[in-house]
């Protein structure tokens, strides 16, 4: 990496200016799934969260060891292993958290962020790096799914944390799909006004330097874009 | 200016404009919905004016501040969201707790209307969005239809009754629809036709829908072509369905929100195909699917989901259909000549 950043700044970007889900748009099918309450996307957040930091401690340990061409599904054994730890003593110790979470406690094996933060940061830098990296994206991830779980079960349950405290009757649209859909963007769009002021990058969509596969784009690393070929084949 | 550079002055065509503005066009709309509101006070009382007022106050004053809010110019002046509030209200029934309204309002106006750009820009009806948000957060408030002429009867506080289709809804075998038709709750045809059975406050009267669609293609603004073939996609689906049965066909055409939402709803000048060929597909897209939601659907009537759905398709619908410039050759011609 050309600039290094200080450990505090490594632990502060995960929060706002490159939140996992509302700026880097990460890890987005359990958003919608898990923040129909905010009990469920309180326990999603911290289980994410501490697969993320042992994971990345472990694969940056071992970053120098796990061969280039091999590397995701190495990381994927690791990330699968703590998955399976955080899985078993949710299941013994918060049973109901288990039924709510369901088929997404498992599924942290294949999130995105996690495999992301793996990829892009743990296998190019040092331990404490990593973990701290981990610790600020998993705050980040559980930051972003406990606000947009509040507004969600707020206003669609009329309740928080499963107490009712709306005297009037909630909008269900807003614990189904739709209303998941519309909450997420907002928070989104707040999200991004807040990076902005804050002296972040304009978020973009498109080009080539935003494709997941840009780092291995041969293309791209002579300077060509496929977008434009594209658009002269039209 | 001299008078030499007068003569001399050209303009770019058009150079003659037709009198028809927006405004003038949403004025039409409104006219044409007068005989169903007045006709739903006949029928719910002064409550489904309250209801129709605030829908459009709400819009009205909803349009403003966005509009003011996003630093765009002002569109009051087209009537538009004056159209969407009674359209919305239509959709509603009498009893609707005001606020809720407002809310329908609010989703209309603001999420489905400004957010992507105002008058022209929308994707789907925003009216119809506002309904279906309604009806999937309270659905147990949009199913409280009022008996008609119950305002008469002060001391009764609130009679529901059962809609012709909830009636039909999840039986639709022979059997099913001659008990359903037969049943004493089911209102006569003549007082379908008329209006005289509990619905939304602006659906029920088919009699005032009509004439409203007939002052509508009288003064050219729409075409009725969309209404015509919806209708009849919907009569010639549920005549196979009802193996026949010419008086349930008719129970099919006069129930639920068809009327409105085929002559008021489909017709939207946004949201519908511009091309005759493109308006066929459209309306009989709709009918098949509101046919279909309503003889296999979980829900009693499919009006608008089925022309929302329609509605998301029209651009395909439109590239579809897009005319063949004269003497010019089909882009897979040439290309097969080419490969030759």
């Amino acid at each position: 990496m050309a600039k290094q950043k200080s450990l505090k700044e490594e632990f502060t970007k995960g929060i706002v200016k490159e939140n996992p889900v509302l700026r880097l748009v990460l890890g987005t099918c359990p958003t919608l799934a898990t923040t129909t309450s905010m009990e469920s996307a309180i326990g999603m957040g911290i289980s994410a969260a501490i697969v993320l930091v042992c994971s990345n401690i472990v694969i940056s340990a071992l970053r120098k060891v796990i061969p280039q061409k091999v590397r995701i599904p190495c990381y994927i054994v690791v990330i699968a292993s703590f998955v399976t730890i955080v899985q078993l003593l949710v299941k013994a110790f918060v049973p109901s958290l288990d039924q709510q979470l369901g088929v997404y406690l498992p599924l942290i094996v294949v999130n995105c962020i996690i495999l992301g933060r793996a990829e892009a940061f743990a296998g190019k830098n040092g331990i404490v790096a990593s973990a701290v990296d981990g610790l600020g994206m998993g705050i980040g991830f559980t930051c972003a799914l406990i606000v947009i779980s509040a507004i969600r079960e707020l206003l669609g349950a009329g309740s928080l944390l499963g107490h009712g405290i709306l005297p009037f009757p909630a909008m269900t649209i807003f614990i189904l799909a739709p209303g998941g859909f519309f909450v997420f963007g907002l928070v989104m769009a707040c999200a991004n006004k807040l990076a902005e002021a804050g002296g972040g990058k304009k978020a973009e969509l498109g080009g080539c330097k935003a494709c997941p596969m840009a780092s291995s784009c041969e293309k791209l690393a002579k300077g060509e874009d496929c977008e434009k070929e594209k658009e002269a084949v039209k | 200016m001299s008078q030499e550079n007068k003569l001399l002055t050209v303009s770019a065509s058009p150079h003659r404009r037709t009198e028809d503005t927006t405004g003038g066009i949403m004025i039409d709309v409104v006219i044409a919905l007068m005989p169903a509101l007045v006709l739903s006070v006949v029928l719910f009382g002064l409550r489904s004016l309250l209801v129709t007022a605030v829908s459009v106050i709400a819009c009205v004053v909803l349009e403003y501040i966005c509009r003011k809010v996003m630093k765009r110019n002002n569109t009051l002046g087209d009537f538009s969201a004056v159209v969407t509030g009674i359209l919305l209200a239509f959709n509603l029934p009498s009893t609707m707790p005001l606020w809720m309204v407002v809310i329908g309002d609010a989703v209309a106006i603001v999420v489905v209307k400004q957010f992507f750009g105002g008058i022209g820009q929308n994707f789907v009806n925003p009216a119809l969005v506002g309904r279906i948000v309604l009806m999937t957060s309270f659905p147990t408030y949009i199913n409280n239809f009022a008996e008609p002429f119950a305002w008469r009867q002060p001391e009764v506080d609130a009679i529901t009754s059962a809609t012709p289709l909830a009636q039909f809804a999840g039986n639709y075998s022979q059997q099913g629809v001659i008990t359903a038709m037969n049943s004493s709750q089911m209102p006569t045809l003549t007082e379908m036709f008329f209006g005289i059975y509990g619905g939304c406050l602006g659906e029920t009267c088919a009699a005032a829908l009509i004439l409203g669609g007939v002052y509508l293609c009288i003064r050219k603004v729409i075409s009725p072509r969309i209404p015509l073939y919806y209708l009849g996609t919907v009569a010639l689906i549920m005549l196979i369905a009802g193996r026949g049965n010419l008086q349930f066909v008719l129970y099919q055409l006069l129930s639920g929100g068809l009327m409105l939402g085929a002559i008021f709803m489909a017709t939207d000048y946004t949201t519908s195909p511009i091309k005759t060929k493109g308006k066929i597909i459209f309306a009989v897209g709709c009918g098949i699917i509101t046919s279909l939601i309503r003889i296999y659907g979980s829900l009693p009537e499919g009006v608008s989901f089925s022309i929302i759905l329609m509605n998301i398709l029209v651009p395909h619908i439109e590239t579809i259909t897009t005319p063949r410039p004269f003497g010019a050759v089909r882009e897979k011609k040439v290309k097969e000549e080419a490969a030759k």
